[in-house]
Formats: structure tokens, sequence, C-alpha cells
């Protein structure tokens, strides 16, 4: 366990600071929104990102990784939230890799792992069926038929789902609609037949669908895991995306805040600064607070993907908690103190504010966390 | 590192060997052992335990051994404190003199000061006070107004002292006085020794809400104090009490986890007192309180770890800076908690009917509204935060 970064992490923070910074910042998001982009961040990018080798950060040297482990990955996780920088190094390079390295066969490891650390392959998970995460509550069906399976169902808030090669899919292969058990996870080639994708528009411009999946043959063979006994991937799957994502939303909370300290040190009012109001240096200063303590948090739960696994499930919890709530507490701050030109599109504080919203309900909640924790402790 | 942990061995076996029985059980307040001419010990065992600390230069072990300290480096004494912890070894000394004047006087202090004083506190002799704060100078601390005149050979000194703690107790006190009203607040203030026997000082206790009268006002009335007692040079005394400031912030962000009262934590206390019903707590307020208060917990508990690791890996953060803060902050959310969860059995004030963890929660409810204020309350940490972590502009 260490809370603090090591020389060669933050040297990784260096690089990746100024490449995200000349090569993909807010303004590129932006680009991306106003031209309808029809995949939703720049493939030339991603190729770049792959080559500096991020998409492969987590990944073990075997498969053609880095093996930087989930405190490396936090480092690039944190920068690329302070561009906004859209790209599938989330959904696919820890996600999708993650899956595979906790459920794939060999032969998935040795095939797939490598076409994603390379850029060339992308995957994405597809989870969720009600408007709230409830990672148990699957109704899309995988039904055996001889050396397949057949899988029905709806899914939506896929992110990436509508640019991946391949899709995850949880599905039941028995029990009741709430039980862990009896869930199997697929891997599914997003072109099979009777895959339907439909993109969604959400408030942060980036990217996420619903999917349709009609009567699709899957073979066995590509089955995560074994059959009914998906929770035990897609649990520390979670848990490893959540931790992945709190990282992310640091990078948001940073970034909207050191634009508002340097707002306050510029905007005069009143003859004065506005920074010298005691009113607005108050609420700076509990946020600075709180920023403090998700910063040990965010590294603890970093660190335990590496180190003790075991600690996960409440570490991934606090940490996707403390997360949710600063990065809502930051942006909301952020726009009412650059006030009146904090809520036009113009200023970019907006796109810090609205990826945020989508941030929070990624992998769970606040009150999801909080009830899982509260349970975890024992009550 | 290998030395560390042959140094972890050898402080196991010794605790083993030397620290009682009886000295490895949780203790109440009147249990523990503050030195000083009118020090008593709770106990032979509690005496055996000190003497044997004291002999090692442990009741203050990262002093140097050439004034009776301990000599250990900062990782040996968080080795040492680890393996008390370990087995619930109490503290055989306390005292503001261990926490705060010794600091002071080993980085302020000459040669003269340092014999006097330091070999002193480590062999529980002298017990100090802290005479900071005044009537009129609180969260202002620094337009103190009690005054110290050049008389020569000597100052005079007049005026009082506010919020100094258990001072009807303490052999001597250190002041911040003013000695030169003729400049910038900050710039006039110096840091004197004062041995509390002397002629002119008299000490009075003021009842709190807890019930309980540990902070005392203390007078100068004309008090003679020599020269030779003035820490630091004249007029700075100001970066003298800074410096302090800090180590008394860190010490109360640190207290809640090293209460040494026998106290209720809300999980526990939760199931002692509220209703379940498959395994959650029925009252979803209180239950979405608790986990609020754990997670917070949770966070504050690894940040204290990471200001450490940062210590030792020589790297600076903002973290140290909001420590106090956040710590009393939780502390008096604890409190609050603790008393909702036990309900009218959360009011009790004293009698039998009544138990002693009970009251002893509702004393601290009530103790623990000081930890925001005390020490440079909460609304100062966070104008220190802005101006020295955030560089804020200031009005």
């Amino acid at each position: 366990m260490a809370l603090v970064l090591n020389e060669e992490q933050r040297l990784l923070q260096d690089t990746a600071r100024d490449f995200l910074t000349s090569n993909a910042p807010v303004e590129a998001l932006r680009m991306l929104r106003d031209n309808n982009d029809a995949v939703g961040y720049s493939g030339q990018l991603w190729q770049q990102m792959a080559d500096m080798g991020w998409a492969s950060i987590i990944l073990p040297e075997a498969y053609g990784g880095l093996d930087f482990g989930f405190v490396g990955l936090g480092v690039i996780l944190e920068e690329s939230g302070r561009t906004l920088t859209a790209s599938p190094l989330f959904a696919s390079a820890v996600v999708g890799a993650s899956a595979l390295l906790l459920g794939g066969s060999e032969a998935h490891k040795q095939t797939l792992l490598p076409a994603i650390a390379s850029g060339k392959l992308t995957l994405a998970l597809a989870l969720e069926e009600s408007h709230h995460h409830r990672p148990t509550h699957i109704a899309t069906t995988a039904e055996k038929q001889g050396d397949s399976f057949l899988l029905n169902g709806r899914k939506r808030f896929v992110l990436d789902g509508h640019s991946a090669d391949k899709l995850i899919v949880v599905a039941r292969s028995s029990g009741a609609e709430s039980d862990n058990q009896g869930l199997s996870l697929f891997l599914v080639d997003r072109t099979t037949s009777g895959v339907t994708c439909q993109r969604t528009v959400l408030m942060d411009s980036r990217n996420a669908s619903n999917i349709q999946f009609e009567n699709v043959v899957v073979p066995a063979t590509d089955l995560l895991g074994d059959a009914d006994e998906g929770w035990k991937i897609l649990e520390p799957l979670l848990d490893r995306g959540r931790v992945a994502i709190a990282a992310e939303m640091m990078g948001y909370s940073l970034e909207a805040f050191d634009r508002t300290v340097a707002y306050l040190k510029e905007r005069e009012q009143f003859g004065a600064l506005i920074g010298s109001f005691q009113a607005l240096q108050h609420r700076k200063a509990h946020m600075q607070s709180e920023l403090e303590l998700c910063r040990s948090v965010l590294l603890q739960a970093l660190s335990a993907v590496d180190d003790s696994p075991e600690d996960l499930p409440m570490l991934a919890s606090l940490a996707k908690t403390k997360l949710n709530e600063l990065v809502k507490l930051v942006t909301n701050e952020a726009v009412q103190m650059h006030g009146g030109i904090g809520v036009t599109d113009e200023l970019e504080i907006g796109f810090f504010l609205k990826r945020a919203r989508v941030a929070i309900q990624i992998f769970g909640d606040t009150g999801y966390h909080k009830d899982r924790y509260a349970t975890l402790c024992g009550y | 590192m290998e030395d560390l942990e042959q140094f972890r061995l050898d402080v196991r076996e010794w605790l083993e060997a030397n620290c009682p029985e009886s000295q490895r059980q949780p203790m109440t307040p009147e249990e523990q052992y503050w030195g000083g001419r009118r020090g008593e010990f709770p106990s032979e065992d509690a005496r055996r335990w000190f003497e044997r600390m004291r002999d090692k230069g442990w009741t203050a072990p990262e002093w140097p051994t050439e004034y009776g300290g301990g000599g250990l480096t900062a990782l040996e004494g968080r080795v040492l404190k680890e393996e008390m912890k370990r087995i619930h070894a109490r503290t055989p000394l306390y005292g503001i003199g261990i926490w705060m004047l010794g600091p002071a006087v080993l980085e302020y202090g000459n040669k003269e000061q340092k014999e006097q004083h330091i070999r002193a506190i480590v062999n529980g002799e002298t017990r100090w006070a802290q005479g900071y704060s005044e009537p009129g100078a609180g969260s202002d601390l620094a337009s103190l107004q009690c005054k110290a005149e050049d008389k020569g050979d000597h100052f005079l000194v007049n005026g009082s002292k506010i919020w100094t703690t258990a001072a009807d107790r303490c052999d001597w006190i250190f002041c911040l006085v003013r000695t030169n009203p003729n400049v910038k607040k900050q710039e006039g203030i110096s840091f004197l020794l004062i041995d509390m026997d002397d002629p002119g000082v008299s000490t009075t206790p003021i009842a709190l809400i807890s019930g309980e009268s540990e902070f005392c006002q203390t007078f100068f009335d004309d008090v003679k104090v020599p020269k030779e007692n003035l820490v630091a040079e004249l007029n700075k005394g100001w970066s003298v009490a800074k410096a302090l400031l800090v180590h008394e912030r860190k010490l109360m962000a640190e207290m809640g986890s090293d209460s040494p009262r026998h106290i209720l934590v809300p999980n526990m206390a939760a199931h002692e007192y509220l209703e379940f019903e498959n395994g959650k707590i029925v009252d979803a307020r209180l239950r979405s309180d608790l986990v609020d208060y754990d997670m917070q917990m949770q966070a504050v508990a690894l940040t204290h770890f990471r200001t450490f690791e940062e210590k030792s890996a020589g790297i600076r953060s903002a973290a140290p800076m909001v420590m106090k803060y956040v710590g009393t902050e939780a502390e008096k959310t604890k409190s609050e908690l603790l008393l909702a969860i036990m309900g009218s059995r959360g009011l009790g004030w004293e009698g039998d009917e009544f138990n002693a963890q009970e009251i002893d929660t509702v004393r601290l409810w009530a103790m623990s509204k000081a930890m925001t204020i005390a020490g440079g309350s909460s609304e100062i940490q966070l104008n220190l935060i802005a101006k020295n972590v955030l560089e804020l502009p200031q009005s």
C-alpha cells in the first residue's frame, strides 16, 4: 500500500498532462460535439494514446502490457479527466480488459489482450437495464441451445456501446430476476446478427448507447468464466471500474476547482478581487479539505486493486461515494462562483458540470454505494 | 528497514517484560498521570510503569538523550507507538510540556533553558500550562494585551490569560506577552516562561457546559520574571507561537483516534440502541447518517496515514493543513450521531439510571463543542487554508 506516488508514477503524470493538454484539451470535446462526430472520439488520438502504452497500462507484460498497475492507471485517468478527453480508455482499456483478465480463457487473453493493447480492438460492457445501477437485476436471458447460447434482452447506458468492436453482455442463464446467482457474461461482436445499437445523446457529449439483443447466437466458447457464475467476475470487475472512474472524477474536480480559484483571483467586484471575500474563501477551503480526503481514499482504493483485493469492495464504494459527492459539490460551486459567465456554453466549466453528472451514474450513484458500504459494515 | 524490524522485536520484548498487566487496560481520565509537583500516581503499578518508561527516555521518545529523551528517530517513534497500541499499553505521562513546550524549547530555546526545562519534563517533575488566549483575544490571538515591561534585570508582567488548561495543577506556564505596543501587533509579542509559584500569579477554574472545569483563567499582577526566561529573541514570540499552533492542531486532529476514554463507537452503539430488520437499521435517516460518518472517518484516517507517508518521503502537500478542521468537525459529528442513536438514553447527566458509558458519551458530546473552537476555530482554519493553500487575496 502506498499513499504517495513513486518516481515512475510522477513521471507518467507529467507525460500524460503534457500530452493531453496539447493534444486533447476540452476544446477537442467541444469540436466532437459541434461536428456531431459519428464515433464520439478521435481514432487518431486513441492510436497515439495506445502507442504510448496507455491502452495496456494494467495488462501483464505477457499480453503486451506495461503492467503499471491501477495506481499508474489512476494517474492517466485523472489527467484525462482534467481535459475531459473522450476516448475508449475507461470502457475498453479498463473495464473491457479487466473483464478478460478476470474471466477470459487463455485463448481470449492471448488473442484479445494484445489487440486491446495496440488500440486495434475496443470493448464495451452491456450491463444496465433500468435507469439505476442494479447489477443483479438482469432480465436479459441466455438460453443454452447445444453448443451455443441464445441472448434476448435490452441494455441501456452502454458506455462506448455504438463504437466498440465487441460487447461484454451480462445475461441471466438461471435464477430469479434479482439473484446474483445465475448470471453469465458473454463476449459478443457488435455486428452479430440480432444486435441493434442505438446511440443516445447525453448531456456530456460523450458516448453511450441502448442496445437490443434479439435471438443473438453466441458460441459457448465466448462465455467469460463459468455459466451462472458471472457475479464472481462482475463484482470485482465493477469495483475496478468504480475506482477507475473515481480517478477520472478526481481529474474533473481538480480542474474545475483550479479554474475557479484562478477566477477568484482575477474577477473584481465592489472594487476588490472576489477571492478576498470570506463568503467564498470558506467554501473553497472546505472543498480543499474534501479534495484532500478524496485524494487519500482514491490512492488507497487504486492500490487495493493491485495489492489487497479483499479490501476492494469497501474501498471501491467509499471512493465512488466520496468522489460522487466531491465532483457534484465542486462543479456546482464552480458554476456559481463564476457567476453569469458560468452558465454560458462559451465557458468550459459547463462541460465539467455535465460530464460529472454522467460519471456520478456510472456503476452506482451515491445512494447505491452508501447502502452497499453500510451493508458491508454490518448495518 | 531490517534494523527497524529488529528494533520492533526489541521493543515488543521490552514492553512485554516491563509493562504491568494493569497498565494494559483502557483508562479513565482520572487514571492519567500528568506529573508535576502536585501530580499523584493513581496506583503503584502506574508509578512503576512510568518510572521504567522514564528511565528509557520513552516518556518523550524522540527527544535527544542528552536531555533525558529517548533519542529515537521518527520511524522508531512510530514503531514504539504501534507496539504500545498493540498491547494497549497506557501512555505513562501526559502533558502540555511533552506535547508543546518541550518541542518549542528544543527548537527555539538556548542551552540553559534546555537544561533547566527539558529533563524536568521528561522526568515528569514539572507540569506546564499554556498562556495564549485572553478574554479579549480569542480567534484574534495576535491582539493580546497581557504585557511584560522591561525593568532592567527582569520583566514586569501584568494581565490575564484564559483557557489555561488545568493551570490550578501546573507548575509553570508559557505565555505570549506584549513587549512592544507600538508596532504591527504580531511584531510586538514575546514568548515567556513563568514560574506559577512566583508572587502575583493566581488561577481560577472555569465551569464548562460539560460539567468539568479543566480550563482556568490565570492572572498576573506585577509578576517579576527573570530575563533568562525569554525564549527566542525579544518580539519574536509570534513565530514560536505559530510553530506550536501547528503542533497543537495536529494533536487535536488526532485526538479522536487516541481518546483515553472507553467511549462508544457509533457502529457499535447502533447495534446496542437501534432496531434492526434483516441486518439493516430500520431508521433510514440514522442509517444514512451513520454511513456518512463511517465513510468520513475512514477518509480522515487514510489521510492521516498519507500525511505520515508524505513526511517520510519528503513530499509536501496541503493535507496537514486541513486535518485540524476535518478531524475536529468529524469528532463533533460523531458525538451528535451517538446522541441521536441513543435517544433519551443519550440525555442522562448523572445518577444510577444511566450507565457510565451513557453518561460519558453525553459529557463528551458537550466537550466536543470545544474541539472546533480551541487551537484555532474551524473558521480560522478555513481562513488559513484560503490564505496559505489556495493563496486567495486577503482583504
